[in-house]
C-alpha cells in the first residue's frame, strides 16, 4: 500500500535497507563484541577500553588446558567428518536411490539427532556408555572414541540431509549417458555420480567438523581428564574468572570456522547446496 | 552399424502397458522416427531398446543377435538425450573421450578420435570448456559427437531438439539428418515432434497408448494416414465425423452432404471424413457447391489461414497469401466462400476409439 504513497519506492527501499542492516547488527553484533573485548586491556570489560592489548591471547597461549583442547578439539572434529560423512553419504544413497520399505522413517530417524537437546543426548549417551562400559569391560565414556562416536550423531544430520539435496538434484540422464557409453555401474558411480556429488560432500564435511568443533553441550559428560574439549575447556575456566582470555580464545575460533567457510566456498557454493 | 528387430516388445507397470506387443525393424542406415503424444510409450520402447528398462515381455535383436537381457553398457549404443546428460564436472572433449575410455583406448588414440568427432560437430575449438560454459546448441553437439564416436551398432535420439529454440531446431535437424545420411546410421528417433518427424525420418512410427497406429514413408502417413488419430497427429487436418452415405456421398453429424471419391481404399467403417487444410481450394462468393461464410481470416506470412463455417462445420484452409490484386485478398469476416477440392484428396478413414 505505501507503494502508492509519496516517494513510496524510495521509503520502501529505505525501509528495507533498515531492516537489512538491522538483521546484520543482530547477527554480527556479538561477534564483533567478543572480538573488540579480547584486546581491551581491562580485566573488568568496561567502555570504552582504556588501551587495547595482544595481553590475552598471549595468557590464553600460557594456559595448557586451552591449547590441549584446541589440538583434541580438532582431532576430534577430523575424526567425525571423516567418519561421519562417509556413513551420511551412504544413508543419504540409500535413502535417494533405494526402494525398500520404512525408507522415509529412516530418513526422518536420521534427522531426529537435530531434533533433539545436546544435554539430553549427552545424559542419554552417559547412561548408555556406563551400561556398555559394564558390559564389555572397558572404558567408553571418556575416550576419545566415545566422545567421536557422540559428535558423529551430530555429523549424520547434516551429512545426510546436504548429501540427499545434492543427489535430488543430480540429472539421473548423465548415469545413464555413461551406462550407454559402456561404464559398468561401478565405474559409473566413481566416475560420474560421485563427482556430481561433490559439492553436498564437502559441505556436509564442513559442517560436520564445525558441529563437532563447537560443541559444547554433548561434549559435557563425554569428556575425560586430559581429553577436554576447547569449548568445554572455555566453560572450565569460567567457573573460576571472568576475564577477556575467554573473548581471545573464542576469537580464535570464530577466525577457524570463518576461514573454513570461505575456504569450502572457495571450491563448492554453499549457497548452492545449504 | 546394424539393424534393429523389435519383436512383440512389452511394458506393463501394474496394470497398464505402456507398450503393448510392439513389433518393428529399423533396416541398417535408416532413421525411424516414433511419433506420439507423451504416455504413448515411445520413449520407453527407445529406454528398452537402450537397456535401461527391462521388457515384461518381447525381445529386442541387434542384427541377429538376442540383446534383451544385456545390460545398457554391453549394448555399445550412442544415445542423445533430451537433457543432453553431459557429465558437468568434465570438459567437452573429456566427455567425448569417456565411452572410448570405457573401451579401454589409449590416450594418444583416444585424443585423435575426440578431435575427429568434434571436427565433425564443428566444435574442434571450444574442446577445453566446461558444459556450462557451452550454449544449448554448443552442448547438443558435443553428446551426438560422444555417442558417435564410440562408432555405436546403433544410434538413439531422446527428443533432441526439444530444448533448442525455433530457429536452432530447424538448423540442427538438417544437421543431423546429414551427418546420419552421411555416416549410414541406423537410428531410432523419439520426438512428439511431428515436423521434427516428418522431416528427419525415412520412416515413422505413430503410437498411441502403447501401440503401433500405423508405420510408413512420411509422405504415405501425410497422405494415407489409416485412422483419424493419424491424420490428425501428423498433420493439420479437417476431421468431420458422419457416416458414408450413397457411394460417392459422406454425410458429416451436422448433416452436410460432401463428395468423396468411390475409388479410393477407404475401409467399410468409415466414420471420419478427413481433408488437409492446403487441399482445399477457396474462392470469394458463391458460384461453387460448397458455400459457406469467413469466421476468421489469420495472415501467417507466406500462408494466410481461412476458418470457413458451413452449416454447423467449420474448415480450415491453408492458402499461399494472395497477391493484393487478387479477389481473395479482399475476403473477409462474413464474406461468402465457396470451398472445392480434388475428389482424391479427402481421405474417409475410422475414428479413432
Amino acid at each position: 500500500m505505501f507503494v502508492r504513497m509519496r516517494g513510496g519506492p524510495q521509503l520502501g527501499r529505505g525501509l528495507l535497507q533498515t531492516a537489512v542492516g538491522i538483521a546484520y547488527l543482530i547477527i554480527f553484533a556479538p561477534v564483533l563484541m567478543i572480538v573488540l573485548t579480547s584486546f581491551f586491556s581491562q580485566e573488568i570489560i568496561s567502555f570504552p577500553p582504556p588501551a587495547l592489548t595482544w595481553h590475552w591471547y598471549a595468557n590464553a597461549w600460557d594456559k595448557p588446558e586451552f591449547l590441549r583442547g584446541f589440538f583434541t578439539s580438532i582431532q576430534v572434529a577430523l575424526l567425525v567428518a571423516s567418519i561421519g560423512v562417509p556413513i551420511g553419504t551412504l544413508a543419504a544413497l540409500a535413502i535417494v536411490r533405494g526402494e525398500f520399505w520404512g525408507r522415509q522413517a529412516i530418513s526422518t530417524l536420521l534427522l531426529a539427532p537435530l531434533a533433539v537437546p545436546g544435554v539430553v543426548a549427552g545424559s542419554g549417551l552417559y547412561m548408555f556408555y556406563v551400561m556398555a562400559e559394564n558390559a564389555l569391560d572397558r572404558d567408553i565414556k571418556a575416550t576419545t572414541e566415545g566422545l567421536v562416536a557422540a559428535h558423529i550423531l551430530l555429523a549424520i544430520p547434516w551429512t545426510v540431509r546436504l548429501v540427499v539435496a545434492s543427489l535430488q538434484g543430480l540429472d539421473r540422464a548423465a548415469e545413464e549417458a555413461a551406462a550407454n557409453l559402456g561404464a559398468s555401474p561401478l565405474t559409473v558411480f566413481y566416475r560420474i555420480t560421485l563427482p556430481m556429488m561433490r559439492p553436498g560432500i564437502v559441505a556436509a564435511a564442513m559442517f560436520s567438523f564445525i558441529q563437532s568443533f563447537e560443541n559444547l553441550d554433548l561434549s559435557l559428560l563425554l569428556v575425560g581428564p586430559g581429553r577436554i574439549t576447547l569449548p568445554v575447556a572455555m566453560l572450565n575456566y569460567l567457573e573460576f574468572r571472568i576475564d577477556p582470555t575467554l573473548a581471545a580464545v573464542a576469537t580464535v575460533q570464530i577466525v577457524i570456522v570463518g576461514v573454513l567457510m570461505v575456504v569450502t566456498d572457495r571450491f563448492v557454493k554453499l549457497s548452492r547446496v545449504v | 552399424m546394424a539393424n534393429l528387430t523389435i519383436e512383440k516388445l512389452t511394458k506393463r507397470y501394474g496394470s497398464s502397458l505402456a507398450v503393448d506387443g510392439l513389433d518393428l525393424s529399423v533396416r541398417e542406415g535408416e532413421l525411424v522416427a516414433l511419433l506420439g503424444p507423451s504416455g504413448c510409450g515411445k520413449t520407453t520402447t527407445l529406454r528398452m531398446v537402450a537397456g535401461f528398462l527391462p521388457p515384461t515381455s518381447g525381445r529386442v535383436l541387434f542384427d541377429r543377435e538376442d540383446v534383451t537381457a544385456l545390460p545398457a553398457y554391453k549394448r555399445s549404443t550412442g544415445m542423445v538425450f533430451q537433457s543432453y546428460a553431459l557429465f558437468p564436472h568434465m570438459t567437452a572433449a573429456q566427455n567425448v573421450g569417456f565411452g572410448l575410455e570405457m573401451r579401454g583406448l589409449g590416450p594418444a588414440e583416444r585424443e585423435k578420435k575426440v578431435e575427429q568427432a568434434l571436427k565433425l560437430v564443428r566444435l574442434s575449438h571450444l574442446s577445453a570448456r566446461l558444459p556450462r560454459e557451452l550454449s544449448g546448441g554448443q552442448q547438443q553437439r558435443v553428446a551426438l559427437a560422444r555417442a558417435l564416436v564410440i562408432n555405436p551398432k546403433l544410434f538413439l535420439l531422446d527428443e533432441p531438439l526439444s530444448n533448442l529454440d525455433a530457429k536452432l531446431r530447424s538448423e540442427v535437424r538438417i544437421e543431423i539428418r546429414a551427418l546420419q545420411q552421411r555416416l549410414g546410421l541406423t537410428t531410432l528417433l523419439v520426438t512428439h515432434d511431428r515436423e521434427e518427424a516428418l522431416t528427419m525420418a525415412d520412416r515413422l512410427v505413430v503410437m498411441e497408448g502403447g501401440r503401433v497406429r500405423q508405420i510408413g514413408s512420411p509422405k504415405e502417413l501425410y497422405d494415407e494416414p489409416q485412422d483419424a488419430f493419424v491424420a490428425d497427429f501428423v498433420g493439420r487436418c479437417n476431421i468431420l465425423t458422419g457416416r458414408r452415405e450413397s457411394p460417392g456421398h459422406f454425410r458429416t453429424e451436422g448433416g452436410l452432404l460432401l463428395a468423396v471419391d468411390t475409388a479410393s481404399r477407404e475401409s467399410d467403417n468409415a466414420t471420419a471424413f478427413a481433408l488437409r487444410p492446403e487441399r482445399i481450394l477457396i474462392s470469394p462468393g458463391t458460384s461453387g457447391q460448397t458455400c459457406g461464410s469467413v469466421e476468421a481470416v489469420t495472415y501467417l506470412g507466406a500462408q494466410s489461414e481461412y476458418h470457413v463455417r458451413i452449416g454447423q462445420e467449420l474448415f480450415v484452409v491453408v492458402r499461399p497469401t494472395p497477391a493484393a490484386s487478387e479477389p481473395l485478398a479482399a475476403v473477409k469476416p462474413q464474406d461468402p466462400v465457396s470451398l472445392a477440392w480434388e475428389p482424391t484428396a479427402p481421405r474417409l478413414v475410422p475414428q479413432t476409439s
